[in-house]
């Protein structure tokens, strides 16, 4: 098993950040997540903190106030150390569906045009790449993905919009992404994605968890409405791949 | 039940908040004052989880439809009931029928309103505190009814204790954040220094503080941000993160507030002063 140097961080009175090697890299992002298996399994009180994994960063909060940083570091680097090989968490695939009709991608014409493709060839550039998602934040379910193309790139909105709809699927710089939710954004807006990412009514609210990988495919505006409808009620099979570790 | 005749300007149900959900994105949400809160719900003897009202600058009008024990701490707001003044920090009985209502804040901006039993609005992701859309609503509004137990007898161990008076404090308590060795002597220097304005844009997310410290151009991975983050735009502005903040993001942490101070800055208003103080671990 290969080892990082790890730089191990209070972060107030309650938390600690752990970080890893300052680059975006899947090897990085499966290391911190094996890291955390172990910590779940093998720490001690380890139902008392929350884990937050995010590109080369693992930040741990306490559920009660004040930690012994000193003790706790230190049996962090032992723990990190003497973590055995153990099953990693399973990866999965999901494959999303999205409706790039113009009704929903109000930017897809422009987008296509400052990258010089056809819509055609945007959908198609978009569906082709599978992204990692690197963490989940800024709104409850919202993916941060990595792996854009760079023949994909572009420079946000100037103005943000006021509203951007639940399930608009956007491009922005080296992103791409849902919003989980209405809100305001200042994303390229490309299509919409019927599959509510956050639900919760839900033990698990969001099937999506960080180190998984996203693949889109195009739909209809009929399967879009059918699969809306699946989602409301409940019925819709997600698709989904094992990834092998 | 209690029956909101008038809302005020934003009252939400708030508890201890939410755990276990950040990494899927859910702020912690809970009191802004979880200090005070504590204090409404131990004058009752209820649960430290216990769900209160958290009343923000100007108070809501209930009518009791039950009867019920109830306290009320944090920023003084001139409460009433049935039209006669009561204390702050005291156990008080309402009959059915009976009329709470808030006047003048005297003091700190956030009040808390514990009932006996605390309020039973649903529970969502093992939490009754108001955020949307993990709940319906994200403030109390007009003609809603909350779930209250009832109760006719109680006789409280302590009936009033007096507060202590730390809402006029300035003084924000500070550990260096991940980011802190990004700070240059001047701006150090500056935030050691200065005293800070309360910007407009302050609530249950963030709070914003007006001065600037001066522009960087760091770029970083985005991590994780915890109540009381100190984060630092690429204009030099100060947004310190609060309850219902993000759990990620990309702008510099230069600075963590000490618990208590996140108490303290959620009883600070718009132009009202602060100023840092740093606490070396």
């Amino acid at each position: 098993m290969s080892s990082y140097s790890i730089s191990i961080r209070p972060f107030g009175e309650d938390a600690i950040l752990i970080e890893w090697p300052n680059e975006v890299s899947e090897a990085i992002l499966y290391d911190i997540l094996d890291f955390a298996a172990s910590f779940k399994l093998g720490f001690k009180d380890s139902g008392n903190w929350e884990l937050v994994p995010a590109y080369n960063s693992l930040t741990l909060i306490n559920r009660e106030n004040k930690i012994d940083f000193t003790k706790t570091k230190f049996l962090l680097l032992e723990c990190y150390k003497n973590r055995k090989a153990i099953s990693p968490p399973q990866r999965y695939l999901w494959k999303l569906p999205v409706c790039y009709d113009l009704d929903f991608g109000i930017d897809l014409e422009e987008v296509s045009t400052t990258l010089g493709k056809s819509i055609e060839d945007t959908i198609k550039a978009h569906t082709h790449h599978i992204y990692t998602v690197y963490g989940i934040g800024f709104l409850p379910g919202f993916m941060y993905l990595g792996g854009l193309p760079k023949e994909l790139e572009t420079l946000r909105k100037s103005v943000p919009r006021l509203q951007v709809y639940k399930g608009s699927v956007g491009l922005a710089g080296k992103q791409t992404g849902i919003y989980p939710q209405d809100s305001p954004g200042g994303w390229n807006i490309i299509g919409n994605c019927p599959i509510s990412l956050f639900n919760v009514n839900l033990e698990n609210p969001c099937f999506v968890s960080v180190g998984d990988q996203i693949q889109f495919y195009a739909i209809t505006r009929a399967e879009y409405d059918l699969h809306r409808i699946e989602t409301e009620v409940g019925i819709y099979n997600l698709d989904k791949i094992k990834i092998d570790a | 039940m209690l029956k909101v005749i008038q809302p005020g300007f934003f009252t939400t149900i708030q508890d201890t908040g939410r755990f276990g959900y950040r990494d899927k994105g859910v702020p912690v949400c809970g009191c802004m004052d979880n200090y005070s809160a504590s204090m409404a719900n131990s004058l009752l003897e209820n649960d430290d989880t216990d769900a209160v009202m958290e009343i923000t600058m100007t108070g809501p009008k209930l009518e009791f439809s039950t009867s019920s024990f109830f306290s009320i701490t944090g920023g003084e707001m001139s409460p009433t009931l049935n039209g006669i003044p009561i204390n702050s920090y005291e156990v008080h009985k309402a009959n059915e029928g009976d009329v709470l209502s808030f006047g003048k804040l005297i003091n700190g901006f956030r009040s808390y309103l514990a009932v006996k039993g605390g309020f039973l609005t649903e529970v969502k992701l093992k939490s009754r505190s108001f955020y949307k859309p993990i709940t319906d609503k994200n403030r109390i509004k007009e003609r809603m009814e909350i779930p209250i137990e009832k109760y006719t007898e109680y006789s409280p161990i302590i009936s009033h204790i007096k507060p202590e008076a730390w809402h006029d404090k300035h003084e924000l308590i500070v550990y260096k954040g991940p980011e802190y060795k990004l700070l240059k002597d001047d701006q150090l220097k500056l935030l050691f220094t200065n005293k800070f304005t309360i910007a407009k844009e302050n609530n249950r997310m963030a709070y914003q503080l007006e001065e600037l410290i001066g522009a960087h151009s760091h770029k970083m991975l985005t991590s994780a941000t915890l109540p009381g983050t100190v984060q630092l735009t690429p204009a030099g502005k100060l947004i310190i993160l609060m309850r219902d903040g993000q759990t990620t993001g990309g702008y510099p942490r230069v600075l963590q507030l000490a618990t208590k101070s996140i108490a303290l800055l959620s009883q600070k208003k718009f132009k009202d002063k602060v100023s840092l103080r740093p606490l070396k671990h």
